[in-house]
């Protein structure tokens, strides 16, 4: 795209400020001073007051019930669907001024759909940033819950690409809805028995299914197994929203969260003990692979790191005797 | 004027096509020229070239502008131009990490041999209107070009290479990845062109690519999209996407050595996904990742990730099962007879056409199955009339005989 020069504000036009504020500065680094601007160009959280309220109501009857998909209109963003317009309508919905807030994006700050988000909610909203998990008040992310736990005080905003775990047992959801309402979940039960038999074990990466409260079956977004028992009576709140599929739900704090398994074939995560994080020298937690170049041009070879990078970090300051605090903020 | 009758039906058609004429023109701007179609325009005319199946960029972008921007009918013309050409002969087959690449991406792994390379995307940018391109001039035109070619300048990496391997090659060599015949596909040496042979079910695979090679993006969006949410699911993740320019060779009419004739810019896609146990001992014995493969002209990203999804739901269907409730996206007929937009479109458009004769037909089939109908009701009435006399008579017999 060809960039104009950013023009001079125009007084009376209010929609070209707002978007030369938003468009004609790429590659200006964020000032507080521009975010009090900012400030003033949007309405805080970018989407409408009246739209943030329904979010809001919807969040409390999706608290009210754990587990259960509460539908909302939701709202078309800058962003495109599937990308985490879910996530960013709940963040936006409830972030406060004095908020301090993480974005993440497979457990990694840096990612461009992270960096892409927060740019979008700093930028409307002018809340500060931080890559601590401990320091902030409300953390959006994609694909994780962050390694170190979190707190009463803390939200954990998850995006989710599909919210009903019924989908692969029923593709309709006005039958889906049924069989929730009935609490019919044998085919899923099928599913889960003959994944075992034919694959030897449950077929099933991510999205986990789980039981909230005993009541319905739930959708762990695609957060890898390994993520899923730190659902079960956690201190932090859990908001799930789903723009695209127009769902919330939530898990309300302390609440009971069990992955569908079988007496004879218990639920297991994809931890294995023996492999460890080539950066931090962790053993206990979640790693993808890397290809890593090699400078003198020869093999580069594959090696696992931490998929939670500011949590990752903090493990080498930690380890070198060096002040934990130091990664905090930005 | 009727659009039927031998004479008033020439001139209609001819003053209909001045009409169109017209309509393009009567704005009295500036005609638009070829060239700024062609660079302004880029999208539109990869796709036009795509679904026109034709690499021809002059051309896709005349035919945008008679076709006032219509995709489609822009694909038509091109597809019907297409029809004048000899085929002369067909290219070596093109290895994609050929590619000089100006755009690469993967979701399975974080850092890929080669590492990850953006370049242009519109993914990041807040989908705002911009209201300055209403004032954009030649000058901030000049000015963004002055500015970025110095930046070029100053962050010039010397003897990079701009070709890097494949994401998928590297799960090859980790044993993640299935071989397509391993996983029940067609095995043919020659590739099939459905250009010159008509197709029939079961297609093989090459046929198969080759039909959603120039099939409709959107309609190729639409039935991916359909799958991804659980209709005929295959759980895909994107091993490699790469936008760049790919050579092109032929073997050399009189000596066979191979000639490199030129580049095309295509955007490639690699879909994994999980082969799901089927009860084919082979598979069982070592689980892997299956890959469906995605193909356009020019920088076309939807259409090749749509169509790397379709591929691989095809061949886990074909190869016995594919996750969750089976759907349109997994049936291989239904997906390959509908993605075409120019037999789509012109067999949605025929219903245009007079039917006078057909509909006639029509209304003296339901005209006879009205009187039948009225015919029977007629009977059915004079049949319950009959009853309720009766049923009056046997009343009245019955208080007399009382």
């Amino acid at each position: 795209m060809v960039q104009p020069e950013p023009l001079e504000p125009d007084e009376d036009s209010g929609l070209d400020a707002l978007l030369e504020q938003l468009i004609g500065s790429e590659n200006v680094e964020p000032d507080p001073e521009q975010a009090q601007i900012r400030e003033t160009l949007y309405n805080f959280g970018f989407i409408d007051e009246d739209s943030k309220r329904e979010v809001r109501r919807k969040t409390l009857k999706a608290v009210a019930i754990p587990g259960h998909l509460v539908p909302f209109a939701s709202r078309d963003l800058p962003v495109a669907k599937g990308w985490g317009t879910g996530g960013l309508q709940l963040t936006f919905s409830i972030i406060k001024p004095d908020d301090l807030l993480k974005v993440i994006d497979q457990g990694d700050d840096d990612s461009v759909n992270a960096v892409n988000l927060r740019r979008l909610i700093q930028r409307t909203t002018g809340v500060p940033i931080t890559t601590d998990t401990t320091l902030a008040s409300i953390v959006q992310t994609r694909h994780r819950v962050p390694e170190e736990p979190m707190r009463e005080d803390q939200i954990l905003v998850l995006q989710v690409p599909m919210a009903d775990p019924l989908r692969w047992v029923q593709p309709y959801i006005e039958r889906s809805t049924e069989m929730h309402a009935e609490m019919d979940y044998a085919p899923i039960w099928v599913y889960m028995y003959e994944s075992v038999v034919q694959s030897g074990d449950m077929d099933i990466s991510s999205q986990y299914p789980v039981m909230v409260e005993g009541r319905y079956l739930m959708d762990t977004t695609p957060c890898p197994r390994y993520d899923v028992p730190r659902l079960h009576m956690s201190e932090t709140l859990y908001l799930y929203g789903a723009g695209r599929e127009k769902r919330i739900y939530a898990i309300p704090p302390y609440s009971r969260v069990e992955p569908l398994e079988f007496e004879d074939f218990p639920f297991r995560t994809e931890h294995k003990p023996e492999q460890f994080c080539e950066k931090c020298g962790s053993t206990n937690t979640y790693l993808t692979r890397h290809y890593i170049e090699e400078k003198q041009g020869g093999e580069g070879r594959w090696a696992f790191f931490c998929s939670d990078t500011s949590y990752c970090q903090k493990h080498i300051l930690m380890k070198t005797g060096e002040k934990a605090e130091k990664v905090s903020g930005e | 004027m009727g659009y039927v009758a031998t004479k008033g039906g020439t001139e209609a058609v001819l003053k209909a096509e001045q009409l169109v004429e017209y309509f393009r023109l009567r704005g009295e701007t500036e005609p638009i020229k070829i060239e700024q179609i062609k660079s302004q325009f880029r999208l539109a005319v990869d796709r036009a070239m795509s679904e026109g199946s034709l690499y021809a960029p002059e051309l896709a972008a005349l035919a945008l502008k008679q076709s006032e921007g219509d995709a489609v009918e822009a694909s038509f013309l091109l597809r019907a131009y297409r029809s004048t050409l000899p085929r002369l002969s067909y290219s070596l087959p093109a290895n994609g990490t050929r590619m000089r690449l100006i755009r690469r991406i993967s979701s399975t792994f974080k850092d890929i041999p080669g590492g990850q390379l953006l370049g242009p995307t519109r993914d990041y940018q807040p989908r705002l209107l911009n209201t300055l391109l209403t004032s954009e001039s030649s000058e901030t035109m000049r000015r963004f070009l002055a500015n970025f070619e110095k930046q070029v300048e100053s962050n010039e990496t010397d003897g990079q290479s701009s070709t890097f391997p494949k994401v998928i090659d590297s799960m090859r060599e980790q044993d993640l990845l299935a071989e397509a015949a391993s996983i029940g596909d067609d095995d043919i040496d020659e590739p099939f062109d459905v250009t010159r042979k008509a197709t029939s079910f079961p297609a093989p695979r090459s046929a198969r690519l080759q039909i959603m090679a120039r099939g409709d993006a959107g309609s190729l969006l639409a039935l991916a999209y359909s799958s991804i949410r659980g209709y005929g699911d295959v759980h895909p993740t994107l091993g490699e996407m790469r936008v760049g320019y790919l050579p092109i060779e032929v073997a050399h009419p009189l000596t066979g050595e191979s000639v490199e004739i030129g580049e095309i810019m295509i955007t490639e896609c690699e879909m994994v996904s999980r082969v799901k146990a089927t009860g084919n001992e082979e598979i069982e014995l070592s689980p892997k990742f299956g890959l469906g493969y995605g193909f356009s002209f020019g920088h076309g990203e939807d259409k090749a990730v749509s169509m790397s999804i379709l591929d691989r739901a095809i061949s886990a269907a074909k190869s016995g099962k594919v996750h969750g409730q089976s759907g349109p996206a997994a049936d291989e007929e239904f997906v390959l007879q509908h993605i075409d937009a120019i037999e789509a479109s012109g067999f949605t458009a025929h219903y245009k056409l007079p039917h006078y004769v057909t509909f006639q037909a029509d209304i003296s089939v339901l005209e006879r199955a009205k009187d039948h109908a009225t015919a029977k009701n007629a009977a059915q009435a004079e049949k319950q009339l009959r009853l309720q006399q009766k049923l009056a008579k046997d009343a009245q017999d019955n208080t007399l005989l009382d």
